[in-house]
């Protein structure tokens, strides 16, 4: 028995128990509960809203462009709703149940503090259009995080509107691009390195660039004269991730923006990775002209299955002219006010444009506000350090299990990536990951970066206690071990998980992306079905 | 600090193990002169939770919130009551700190309940199929255009007048740098949307008309009209529903012949929250599956057989395809979507056609006690929950004084178009199912005093 596993109980693994054999009448198997669709359960007379009578007059003026009967959408009541959803968490695994070290995606631990200032209904409850004069403390903490990320980032500017990352991308790229059109010039290439997220590529395409590979060293680095030698006057710029996505530091950063400045191009960092880096560097002190920041990676705020996230920009003073609208500024006397169409020619004449509608993603800029506030300066600084030292020690102690591609060249930074080389025939990075849900972890991000075969990019951040990276570390070597000594139990793990390996060729040959199920029992309305064009 | 479980001596002997002599050996690549040595100046120390309640609270506390003042504004984002179910149960962990749903096996709940948001999404708008959710209303709307673009293989984009001009500065942004040709117009202070116009400027070379239903003013189109005269020219009707509260009682576009219909979600669910973040629907033709943006989840079956369900179709998408891809999305939003589905969910079709009703009446409670201020008119014949009022003066002072005097009267059409001098009488404002009687009557009266 051991203070890890205190039941002493370990299960027989891929050998089903004789409790597997038993039947049950409802499918659960005690707390492992089955959930059937809404729409299986619901109906279009049941309704969890109780509203107020609406008494209402003939429809004025609506009269042609009236439906015929409700919306055929079954509902719930208050208790079945609760309970639906319920169970259907319970087959979510999730950063409060345990590690999640997904490589680059930053999973790590929520505060509830900023789940409550979130909703503050100073916060929550106030509208994007309302007069400036009933909204200064929305604009006051957009200002107070704007001062925050330029101060972390050394860096003159920052646009808070675009939605995510990879729209942060796109407002980056689209600063480069105004700022090249303002000087008159045709640029048309932007260069990508093989091991960037597919977001920059697809982002430079959107704005309008062809995109080329750079060239990477054995190390896993921006290989540095290769990329000085395509560099001239068709290159708009150059998108790096730094700490970049095998998890090291671009040694030559430094080198890399003044090359590209002296060519007349713009470095575009992608900050997916400042987690590694957030108080021992500032990116502005490297010489790049724009970063994007995912608030929901670097400043905790929660990824909820898939977004929203937050992705503000940091500019440089070359790129800061052409930041989108809308803008906070602070006046002479440091209050700050919001330049929007109204006042965008005066205010801020070169901007490109909109991205979106309104002001960005207030609900995030008030949770990583609270979450900077909450460790300071020193406490950022510690999680960056936290985070590092928990990777290297994952990767120093996974090293003689898995293959370690880079382990030689020095330490990584926030995660640690190894490959599938020296499994066993037949077994792959996809085995590994499978074993590891049985174990009851999350795995790691798997087959990214496209650089490695069979990349395992292990990111387990400053969230996670020593105690329970020994418990992630000694699972993961169980299953790598497993793999290579071919142990066909793992080829068809997970046995614990709510459903086994799921067919996803048959789910991308046949697309059903909505139910086609018999409509509700009040006939109203057919429901949609695929092809039913 | 509270968020850091690793201890000095956990530090200490985690070093050793590594082989470091100091945290620093771990950043030896970084440049020896740009290594900061200490905490970043200018920055405060870590703060109590107790603390950064006081400093959050205070800052919440210099805003005017929808709550505290009689309430009629729309444009885009509409005030509804959410059911406290709603949020508790997105704030069950297992939702609130789960990742996109890279493994399915252990992702079912979010899975799940992405299947069941399309089909609603799907249903409302009277679509085929519908994605898993985009950043926004306007973001969804500027992804339809490149889209149909993509289908058409054309690059003329006609927008309706009476498109939100947020939506319209997206697009316009977004073809600077695609070279799309925008053919857009403002609105006209006309009762009737501006149908007519946008019929007359759909070419052969047209690639998609963009309509939002209803519109900016709060008018109604006529999308059968509209759809037939695009078919006929080749192109692809989009349209845009910014308030889905109002397809409780007006036709789902789908069954109209929009192509592409794209929805801001917020009204469902998801709360106002001073713009952000907001919830994109977008669904479409089965037959356009393929050029669709964004992620989408579909139902399959597990090893023992079992009903599950994986994200698909992935190469669309940007890790697969990249440069290639059908968008550069990746986050999107997750969780505003689980919102958006819980409450309708909560609400069910006949829930959503009553709140629809309610929507409207209270509306028409508003209108008519408006149109009894001397020199104050209704714009509209058709309206849904808002509409626009015609003012005797410029509305953007009126809109201030009246928030001075604790009335959040709605927005000014000067603000939504500085440049446009006709339309700066014009007023719009909504009345949701928040709004009273009282309400009602406290902003009349002000806005009588105003204008007397």
């Amino acid at each position: 028995m051991t203070a890890h596993n205190p039941s002493g109980w370990r299960p027989a693994m891929g050998e089903p128990g004789e409790a597997a054999s038993v039947p049950t009448r409802s499918g659960d198997r005690a707390l492992m509960l089955e959930e059937a669709l809404s729409f299986e359960i619901g109906s279009p007379e049941k309704c969890g809203v109780d509203l107020d009578d609406a008494n209402v007059e003939p429809i004025a003026g609506l009269g042609r462009f009236l439906r015929e009967g409700a919306p055929d959408l079954p509902g719930l009541t208050e208790p079945e709703t609760v309970r639906h959803y319920t169970r259907l968490s319970r087959q979510n695994y999730a950063i409060d149940l345990g590690p999640f070290p997904l490589g680059s995606c930053t999973m790590k631990h929520n505060p509830r503090l900023n789940e409550k200032i979130a909703r503050l209904p100073g916060f929550a409850d106030v509208h994007p259009l309302q007069p400036q004069q009933t909204v200064r403390g929305a604009y006051e903490v957009i200002a107070q995080l704007a001062d925050w990320l330029m101060t972390l980032t050394g860096m003159a500017s920052v646009a808070m509107s675009p939605k995510a990352g990879a729209h942060g991308e796109l407002c980056g790229l689209l600063c480069i691009r105004a700022a090249h059109d303002a000087n008159g010039e045709q640029r048309s290439v932007v260069l990508v390195p093989e091991s960037a997220h597919g977001t920059n590529p697809a982002t430079a395409a959107f704005a309008g660039y062809e995109v080329e590979d750079i060239a990477a060293t054995p190390e896993g680095r921006v290989d540095l004269e290769a990329l000085k030698a395509r560099l001239g006057p068709d290159i708009a710029g150059v998108m790096i991730t730094n700490p970049n996505t095998c998890g090291l530091f671009e040694r030559d950063m430094r080198a890399i923006c003044e090359a590209v400045h002296a060519a007349g191009g713009y470095v575009y960092c992608d900050g997916a990775n400042f987690n590694a880096i957030v108080g021992k560097v500032r990116p502005g002190d490297l010489g790049i002209d724009a970063m994007h920041i995912n608030l929901h990676k670097t400043f905790s705020t929660p990824h909820g299955g898939g977004g929203p996230g937050s992705g503000p920009v940091v500019l440089s003073e070359a790129l800061a002219p052409f930041a989108p609208l809308p803008f906070v500024m602070r006046d002479a006397g440091g209050a700050p006010y919001l330049v929007e169409e109204e006042d965008g020619a005066t205010d801020h004449p070169h901007s490109f444009g909109r991205m979106a509608a309104f002001n960005g993603q207030m609900g995030m800029f008030t949770r990583a506000l609270a979450y900077m506030l909450s460790h300071g300066a020193d406490g950022l600084r510690q999680v960056a350090e936290d985070a590092v030292l928990n990777a290297n020690y994952v990767l120093r102690r996974c090293e003689d299990v898995l293959q370690a591609p880079y382990a030689g060249s020095g330490p990584c930074m926030h995660e640690a990536l190894f490959g599938e080389a020296g499994l066993a025939e037949g077994f792959s990075t996809l085995d590994i990951a499978k074993g590891l849900i049985d174990e009851g972890f999350h795995p790691m991000t798997v087959y990214f970066p496209l650089v490695v075969k069979g990349a395992m990019l292990v990111e387990p951040t400053e969230t996670e206690s020593r105690v329970g990276l020994d418990r992630f570390i000694e699972s993961l070597r169980s299953v790598a071990e497993r793999a290579r000594n071919g142990d066909d139990s793992l080829k068809s793990a997970p046995h614990f998980a709510p459903r086994r390996r799921l067919d996803e060729t048959q789910a991308a040959r046949k697309p059903v992306l909505v139910w086609k199920g018999e409509p509700g029992p009040s006939g109203q309305g057919a429901p949609s079905e695929l092809g039913g064009q | 600090m509270r968020y850091l479980p690793l201890t000095e001596t956990d530090r200490a002997e985690m070093l050793a193990a590594v082989g470091a002599g100091a945290i620093d050996d771990l950043f030896v690549d970084v440049p020896k002169d740009l290594l900061l040595g200490e905490p970043i100046e200018g920055l405060p120390l870590h703060a109590s939770e107790m603390a950064v309640e006081r400093h959050m609270s205070r800052l919440a506390g210099q805003n005017l919130s929808a709550g505290e003042a009689p309430f009629f504004i729309g444009a885009g984002a509409y005030r509804h009551h959410v059911p406290a179910t709603v949020d508790h149960l997105i704030q069950r962990g297992e939702f609130l700190t789960a990742y996109t749903p890279y493994q399915p096996e252990i992702a079912q709940g979010t899975l799940q309940v992405l299947f069941e948001f399309q089909t609603q999404v799907a249903r409302l708008f009277g679509t085929d199929i519908a994605n898993a959710s985009m950043y926004d209303g306007s973001t969804a709307c500027w992804e339809a255009v490149q889209m149909a673009d993509r289908i058409t293989r054309r690059d003329r984009v006609v927008l309706s007048g009476g498109l939100h001009p947020h939506y319209v500065s997206t697009i316009r942004t977004m073809a600077r740098f695609t070279r799309d040709e925008i053919d857009s117009r403002v609105p006209v202070l006309d009762a009737e949307p501006d149908d007519a116009a946008l019929i007359e400027a759909i070419s052969d070379e047209t690639g998609s008309v963009v309509v939002q239903y209803p519109d900016i003013l709060g008018r109604v189109p006529d999308l059968a009209a509209i759809s037939d005269a695009a078919h006929a020219k080749g192109a692809l009707l989009i349209v845009v529903v910014t308030e889905p509260v109002a397809l409780g009682l007006i036709e789902a576009p789908g069954k109209l012949g929009a192509d592409i219909v794209v929805g801001e979600g917020q009204s469902l669910g998801v709360g106002l929250s001073f713009g952000g973040p907001y919830l994109g629907l977008f669904g479409c033709r089965e037959k356009f599956v393929r050029q669709m943006p964004g992620r989408v989840c579909g139902e399959t079956v597990d090893a023992d057989g079992k009903r599950g369900f994986v994200l698909t179709l992935s190469t669309r998408e940007q890790h697969i395809r990249r440069e290639k891809a059908t968008s550069n999305i990746c986050t999107n939003s997750g969780l505003c979507a689980l919102a958006f589905s819980i409450h309708m969910t909560l609400l069910g079709g006949g829930g959503l056609a009553r709140l629809a009703r309610l929507n409207h009446a209270r509306a028409r409670k508003l209108v008519d006690r408006l149109e009894r201020i001397e020199g104050v008119s209704c714009l509209n014949h058709a309206y849904f929950n808002e509409v626009t009022i015609i003012l005797p003066q410029d509305a953007r002072e009126t809109v201030r004084v009246l928030a001075d005097r604790g009335v959040l009267a709605g927005v000014s059409l000067g603000r939504l178009y500085p440049d446009a001098n006709e339309l700066h009488r014009g007023l719009l404002v909504t009345a949701t199912e928040t709004v009273s009687d009282e309400d009602i009557e406290t902003f009349a009266s002000a806005l009588e005093g105003v204008l007397a």
